[in-house]
């Protein structure tokens, strides 16, 4: 009997979630005993024709990553949602939005505007922008649109699992690949990842006193994180609290504070606003001036609450 | 709705114990103010969640108010000090949004106090008017929705 | 005018692309465009983020090579606060970059480039990949190659605590050190990494060199381009990955410049076509002439052979005897032939590894000093590493807090926007010939881009929108005005 067949495909991405899938290593091998990959723009040379030409249900599932923002990606996840019956959202852009998701902090016309007439190395007197369609000697050739705010998947398609993580783990990638081989995966909707928060799997957790207070942030730009002690206690904001456990705390162990990559558990539908929810209540503060002083030595409340997950926040994007 | 017929629509998440009394309080005196106010009875000002003001935004308010009792009088002796220290990160976060400040605003208003309920109500509708509908769903769709 | 051929997508590389070739009514190649259609807009979006997070959010332009970017603004960062790393974090953050570079340039020798040649051009799509690689040459290096990227990629992990978007940079130091037992363990992959690098270089020889037609590819005036070369050496004009000074060689081998950090805008320029989302970066003193070679125009490329030309020598020896090797088969010293980007690249690994073990017997680096904490007030600041793919710059401008509020990057890939499309369009000239062209025709135009390792996730961060533009044609659909309205 022929092997199941997968794919592969990547929107606005950086490639980590592809390297995610090359870092299963030895695994890997395993994998591809088990399945046909018909799709895989890194790695594998099938083209647009080849995935218009499978049969509806030829390939068995789908692993989408990055978010979507032009008319291209939109055509291409369109294109892959008829022909597969099982679409993963693979990672935080396709996820929540993602880092590119932080664009939605900006409009479109600041971002063109720094980028091709406010750099300090581009010369561009004539002020020349990409288009859509060009002529150049009589070739006519043509860019994608780009959509005016940044989308997660399921903004334009609908999804049938969700792979959270910056990029997702190996352990979480076998444990769902073996699920879908042995067809056990869960209820549709699911993310395939623990319902716990990471607080309650970090390795600083026995280093929380009963009563959490912050009495002021700190940034580690200038300060050294102590390498055993709960940061949110330290005064250096972490995601902790907020955030979907399953990641191994790679960041903690690093460090560094946990910035909120694997989303929220399925009981949030706000990361940024819960988390604001939570550390806001924990300034030692009982009056209002000295709440607005703390407040203040809190840099960046969007670009850090929202670090991954602005396109699925309530609100989206700034509109002006 | 016309510019100059625009009636704001504000979401009040008012304290049963303080807040929702004395804007019963106002009404009851029979005092004048606009009716663009829809209240939401919470039991504290410290179980308004951040995640119901941009709800609120979100799905077609123009403005918010949060009322809660004085600092120190709260009945649960602490949950107002947690709107009070949610507050200005808030206020900051809506910034980053280009929401303007005059649309989310912190009260303490008391059970006995229903003519500064009025004049709370009066005053943000008015600051409302001039700052126009937030819009927020409409516009926000035109973004996705345009190529 | 004839017909029009599009690859779509370009495969085997990071990124988005599409190349687009208009024949003549002969089946001749008239042009060749290489197109990048995405974007993402990092410059406008890390506004108003603190600069430390930068680190943090920067590796996002490219999930292949984010620890250049994590390093590139680490070291901005220690710009910024006018600080150094201490001896040990200096040592740690170069010793991490090392096994970034062996383990990222065999990533694309046996993933990305190198089936090309292992498996062979016409080989059909399906086998052209790792998949097709180990079948050729055996379970065994395919084994090694694994194990190697595995081995090197954990201890990544271990020291920066991901190895896909690092997070131990910070301004003066790291956020973690190393432990004596940590340093045994990484001494014994780095071994390993050494002896599969002298390995790699040998599989190079037989697959490439001693087959005829690929070295008449190699050595072909279709994947040659006599561009200026950038790269960054140390002290002793060697090159060094993690810090130096940039140097440029003029086609001939001259040096035309040597500059800091600070002064990169003196030298590189961007230009920007309507037709791909990239700009074009040219050196500022020689002018942008278009997409064509020579002294007269400033278009230049970096990565692996660029690098190699614009040094006196390698800084260890294994590498040192390789480099000889390899411009005495080229014909001298510097070398144009595209394809040989791929030699250069296993060169680089060698030397990468032989560092690595250098960095690992310093005894520095388990030590625990691995923080100076800045005092002074940020404003400015520029860091330079070269990535895997070539130079990259971060620059960034923020306010007494430390908050950004402008930014500027340019990107490896982004330097050989220009020399890519030129190789693409003269490899579609010298290799496409209609009425039919052949899938093995149009692999080999992607080839020409190949060498390059192109990211092309780094080289679009930006973001652009078209407003109202008029073009205005003659008959002959010639471009001959352009009224715009922003």
């Amino acid at each position: 009997m022929a092997k199941p067949k997968v794919a592969f495909y990547w929107c606005a991405s950086c490639g980590g979630c592809e390297e995610a899938v090359v870092d299963l290593n030895e695994a890997i091998l395993g994998v591809v005993e088990a399945v046909d990959i018909a799709l895989w723009p890194v790695a594998l040379d099938f083209k647009k024709k080849h995935v218009e030409s499978w049969e509806p249900g030829e390939v068995a599932v789908v692993f989408i990553n990055g978010a979507v923002r032009t008319s291209e990606q939109e055509e291409w996840v369109k294109l892959l949602r008829e022909k597969c019956p099982v679409v993963i959202a693979f990672g935080s852009c396709a996820h929540l939005g993602g880092i590119p998701g932080l664009s939605n902090s900006t409009t479109r016309e600041e971002s063109f505007k720094r980028k091709y007439f406010d750099s300090p190395s581009v010369d561009n007197a004539e002020r020349v922008l990409p288009q859509r369609k060009t002529r150049v000697n009589g070739y006519e050739l043509e860019l994608p649109e780009f959509s005016a705010t940044v989308r997660k998947l399921d903004d334009v398609i609908e999804v049938d699992y969700y792979l959270p993580g910056c990029p997702p783990v190996p352990k979480l990638i076998v444990e769902a690949v073996t699920a879908i081989l042995e067809g056990k995966l869960p209820a549709k909707g699911a993310v395939l990842a623990p319902e716990k928060c990471l607080c309650d799997e970090c390795p600083r957790k026995e280093s929380k006193p009963e009563k959490v207070t912050i009495e002021r942030f700190r940034r580690v730009a200038t300060e050294k994180p102590d390498p055993e002690k709960c940061f949110l206690v330290e005064g250096f904001v972490c995601l902790g609290p907020a955030t979907r456990s399953g990641c191994g705390e790679l960041c903690i162990r690093g460090n560094m504070p946990c910035r909120g990559c694997f989303g929220p558990t399925a009981e949030t539908r706000d990361q940024g606003a819960k988390f604001l929810s939570a550390v806001g209540s924990l300034l030692a503060a009982d009056q209002e001036e000295k709440c607005a002083e703390l407040a203040a030595t809190l840099a960046d409340p969007l670009g850090t609450f929202y670090r991954f997950s602005l396109p699925s926040s309530i609100l989206k994007q700034r509109l002006s | 709705m016309t510019e100059q017929n625009f009636e704001p629509v504000i979401v009040g998440f008012l304290c049963q114990w303080c807040s929702y009394t004395g804007a019963d309080l106002a009404g009851t005196s029979r005092l004048e103010y606009p009716p663009t106010l829809r209240t939401v009875r919470v039991m504290c000002s410290g179980r308004v969640d951040p995640t119901f003001v941009v709800t609120a935004l979100a799905d077609g308010a123009d403005g918010v108010l949060i009322a809660g009792c004085h600092p120190g009088d709260c009945h649960y002796s602490e949950g107002n000090y947690r709107a009070m220290r949610r507050y200005p990160l808030l206020m900051k976060l809506l910034d980053q949004f280009g929401i303007e400040k005059e649309r989310v605003r912190l009260e303490w208003i008391s059970a006995s106090e229903g003519d500064k309920f009025a004049r709370v109500v009066r005053e943000m509708t008015e600051q409302l008017k001039a700052l126009g509908p937030l819009n927020w769903q409409k516009r926000s769709a035109a973004l996705s929705g345009a190529a | 005018m004839g017909q029009k051929i599009t690859i779509d997508p370009i495969t085997r590389l990071e990124g988005h692309g599409k190349i687009e070739i208009f024949l003549d009514d002969q089946g001749e190649v008239e042009r060749a465009f290489f197109q990048v259609p995405e974007l993402r807009g990092f410059e406008a979006f890390c506004v108003g983020r603190p600069a430390e997070e930068l680190a943090r959010i920067t590796p996002r332009i490219c999930g292949v090579c984010p620890t250049a970017h994590h390093m590139a603004s680490t070291k901005c960062l220690d710009d910024l606060y006018q600080v150094k790393p201490t001896s040990t974090a200096r040592k740690l953050r170069e010793l991490a970059y090392s096994a970034f570079f062996v383990e990222d340039h065999f990533l694309h020798f046996f993933y990305l480039g190198g089936p090309d040649f292992v498996v062979g051009p016409d080989a059909p799509a399906g086998e052209r990949n790792i998949l097709g690689v180990i079948a050729k040459v055996g379970l065994e290096i395919a084994g090694k190659v694994i194990r190697v990227r595995r081995e090197l990629r954990a201890m990544m992990q271990t020291m920066m605590g991901k190895v896909i978007h690092p997070v131990f940079g910070l301004p003066g130091g790291v956020s973690k050190g190393i432990t004596k037992e940590n340093r045994d363990e990484f001494k014994k992959s780095a071994e390993f990494a050494l002896e599969f690098a002298k390995e790699a270089l040998a599989i190079f020889d037989k697959v490439v060199l001693q087959n005829e037609r690929y070295v008449d590819l190699v050595l072909s005036e279709a994947f040659t381009h006599h561009t200026y070369s950038m790269g960054t050496v140390d002290e002793n004009n060697c090159p060094n990955f993690y810090d130096g000074c940039l140097r440029v060689v003029d086609p001939d081998g001259a040096e035309v410049a040597k500059f800091g950090p600070h002064e990169y805008t003196d030298y590189i320029a961007e230009h920007v076509e309507p037709w791909s989302f990239i700009t074009f970066p040219y050196l500022k003193k020689v002018g942008w002439q278009g997409f064509v070679d020579g002294p007269e125009s400033g278009v230049y490329r970096v990565a692996p052979l660029s690098r190699l030309n614009v040094a006196d020598r390698m800084a260890t020896p294994l590498a040192q005897e390789a480099f000889e090797k390899m411009f005495q088969v080229l014909g001298g010293k510097p070398a144009h032939q595209t394809l040989a980007f791929h030699w250069a690249r296993l060169i680089e690994a060698l030397y990468a590894a032989e560092r690595m073990i250098e960095l690992l017997d310093d005894e520095e680096i388990t030590g625990d000093d691995i923080r100076n904490l800045p005092t002074k007030t940020p404003s400015e600041g520029v860091g330079i590493v070269e990535a895997p793919r070539g130079t990259l710059i971060h620059h960034y401008k923020t306010d007494k807090n430390g908050i950004i509020t402008g930014l500027n990057l340019i990107v490896a890939t982004n330097h050989n926007a220009a020399p890519i499309a030129m190789s693409v369009e003269k490899a579609a000239r010298g290799m496409v010939h209609g009425p039919e062209v052949t899938e093995g025709m149009l692999n080999l135009v992607e080839m020409a881009f190949r060498p390059y390792d192109p990211c092309l996730a780094c080289a679009t961060h930006a973001l652009g929108k078209a407003p109202l533009v008029a073009h205005i044609h003659d008959h002959a659909g010639n471009l001959i005005r352009t009224v715009k309205r922003d």
